[in-house]
């Protein structure tokens, strides 16, 4: 599915990802885990085409992503929720998910879209900026669904929303992953939230991959080592 | 001030004084609708907006002969029409040109655009200036806009005045429409949002700004068309407006088209009914110090968007 080989990413000289080797088949879902400042966002945000690679190949259905800009590859299939999840704030949430339906040229939102949020459809009408974290959170999740991608990227979608929800989180996640047979790559502090949701944790440090487990075989000590400050 | 005046005399001198203002009002709405829509969307300061305008104008100026000199006579009623259209595409076929060619270069850098686009209003009035000479230049309005109606005695308006405004009322309609309901409208609003986030859902936020500038130098033209109808083209024409539209824009709160609509009303009317009874400078004077005064209240205009951001 996504294969990303011998990937860098840089800010001018300082390198954040170095020869980063790593794959995503279909219909999985990965965590990667890591402390701040590991190059978590950096790697989603250079996925999506936010930052500019410096090597290396990104293929997704073996096309090649690096020399695309970022409405190109949402066309090619990567959905990306980012990190503080980013709603256009001033537009209410039916229009917020209409941005997303661009690349697909469709105009009117798929009904399943709702059915996986139907906190959403209550609220279509209200400005994103006035929805909860929660809710925000799930927007940008539709949103990125809305483009149909057969990739989604999830940048810290933990970040900010309480226990309750993110357990709730893990489960819709998992149903889309079902319902839509796409595969998901989730960047995560919280391991708990990592251990719930995903088949295979990858742990990132300085910009490497430094464990990469199935779930059953995760050992939550050694892990946790990792995650410590 | 009002002493010299009788009350009778002094209700038309409102009276007209206020429609002398709408018409006014009408130039300012349709220069800052653009304006808005470039400023308020893309953080732009397009200081060659009053030249665009122009292009408008000098395109209804040239289409007017061309009816004038080839096309039966009866056809030359609706030259305005065919004219409007035609400003509004090569207006804004050059704002799409100036997009490419300079713009997009410089939008991280605002005084740099305010540089640039300064210098682009040199050049365009140096080519108006060439081209149609340096003397202003009318048009012969069709019979159907001259005269005007007499309401009462002292009081009477002028048919393009009334005319130049319905145009505006549909215009500014149908740009609201637009940007609320349109897909361009949706995504230019999302590009303006978060660019880099609008272009990760999948919108090419290249295109949308050139089409968005586009769109506001196209208004622009359309405000020229109209303008031909209550004031004479020369190649400077479009350079009195630009500060007075700025203001209207500041002041009704850039990212509102409402905001726009009624600041554009309240600054004319203030500007219009003080002329009469002061002078021009006076007026103007006081108008930028209540601006002034209600900006410090209220930083972001008359008209915000209650939401967390």
């Amino acid at each position: 599915m996504l294969q990303i080989s011998d990937y860098s990413v840089a800010y001018g000289q300082s390198t954040i990802i170095g020869d980063m080797n790593l794959t995503l088949n279909p219909n999985e879902i990965i965590a990667v885990l890591g402390r701040n400042g590991m190059g978590k966002t950096t790697l989603m945000k250079s996925l999506i085409g936010m930052i500019p690679s410096q090597g290396g190949s990104v293929t997704l259905k073996n096309k090649e992503l690096t020399p695309l800009k970022s409405f190109e590859r949402v066309a090619a299939g990567v959905g990306f929720v980012p990190q503080g999840r980013m709603i256009f704030s001033t537009m209410t949430v039916k229009e917020n998910i209409e941005t997303g339906l661009t690349s697909t040229g469709k105009k009117v939102i798929p009904s399943d879209l709702y059915e996986l949020f139907p906190v959403l459809d209550e609220m279509k009408d209200r400005r994103g900026g006035n929805l909860s974290g929660g809710q925000q959170q799930q927007l940008a999740i539709a949103r990125a669904l809305a483009s149909e991608p057969s990739v989604l990227l999830l940048d810290e979608p933990t970040e900010g929303i309480q226990p309750s929800i993110i357990k709730e989180m893990a489960r819709t996640l998992k149903k889309i992953r079902d319902k839509r047979g796409l595969s998901i790559m989730v960047s995560e502090q919280v391991l708990s939230f990592a251990l719930d949701v995903a088949d295979r944790i990858l742990v990132i440090e300085k910009g490497k991959i430094v464990l990469d487990v199935p779930v059953a075989e995760a050992d939550q000590e050694t892990i946790s080592k990792y995650l410590s400050v | 001030m009002f002493a010299e005046y009788t009350a009778s005399e002094l209700t038309s001198i409102f009276a007209m004084q206020g429609f002398a203002g709408l018409i006014l009002f009408s130039v300012f709405v349709l220069m800052a609708l653009g304006l808005a829509i470039i400023f308020g969307q893309m953080g732009v300061i397009n200081m060659a907006h009053g030249e665009f305008m122009i292009l408008g104008a000098y395109v209804t100026y040239l289409v007017s002969h061309l009816f004038a000199d080839y096309m039966p006579e009866s056809l030359y009623n609706s030259y305005f029409l065919i004219a409007m259209v035609l400003a509004f595409f090569v207006a804004g076929a050059l704002g799409a040109f100036v997009e490419w060619a300079m713009i997009r270069h410089l939008y991280k850098r605002p005084l740099d655009t305010l540089l640039a686009t300064w210098g682009l209003s040199l050049i365009m009035q140096q080519t108006y200036r060439t081209v149609f000479g340096a003397r202003e230049v009318g048009v012969v309005l069709p019979d159907w806009l001259m005269g005007s109606v007499q309401l009462t005695d002292m009081i009477e308006i002028p048919i393009n005045g009334i005319f130049v405004m319905i145009l505006t009322v549909v215009i500014t309609i149908g740009v609201a429409i637009m940007m609320q309901r349109s897909r361009l409208g949706k995504q230019t609003r999302a590009v303006v949002q978060n660019r880099p986030m609008a272009a990760a859902v999948g919108i090419n936020t290249e295109k949308v700004d050139r089409l968005t500038f586009a769109l506001g130098c196209g208004i622009a033209g359309i405000a020229g068309s109209a303008f031909t109808m209550i004031g004479s083209t020369g190649p400077t024409s479009g350079q009195l407006y630009i500060v007075d539209t700025f203001l209207v824009v500041v002041f009704g709160g850039a990212a509102s088209l409402l905001g726009t609509v009624a600041s554009a009303f309240t600054i004319s009317q203030a500007q219009s009914t003080m002329e009469f009874f002061l002078s021009g400078s006076m007026a103007k004077v006081l108008t930028l110090l209540t601006v002034v005064g209600i900006l410090m209240l209220r930083p972001e205009g008359l008209f915000t968007l209650k939401i967390r951001r």
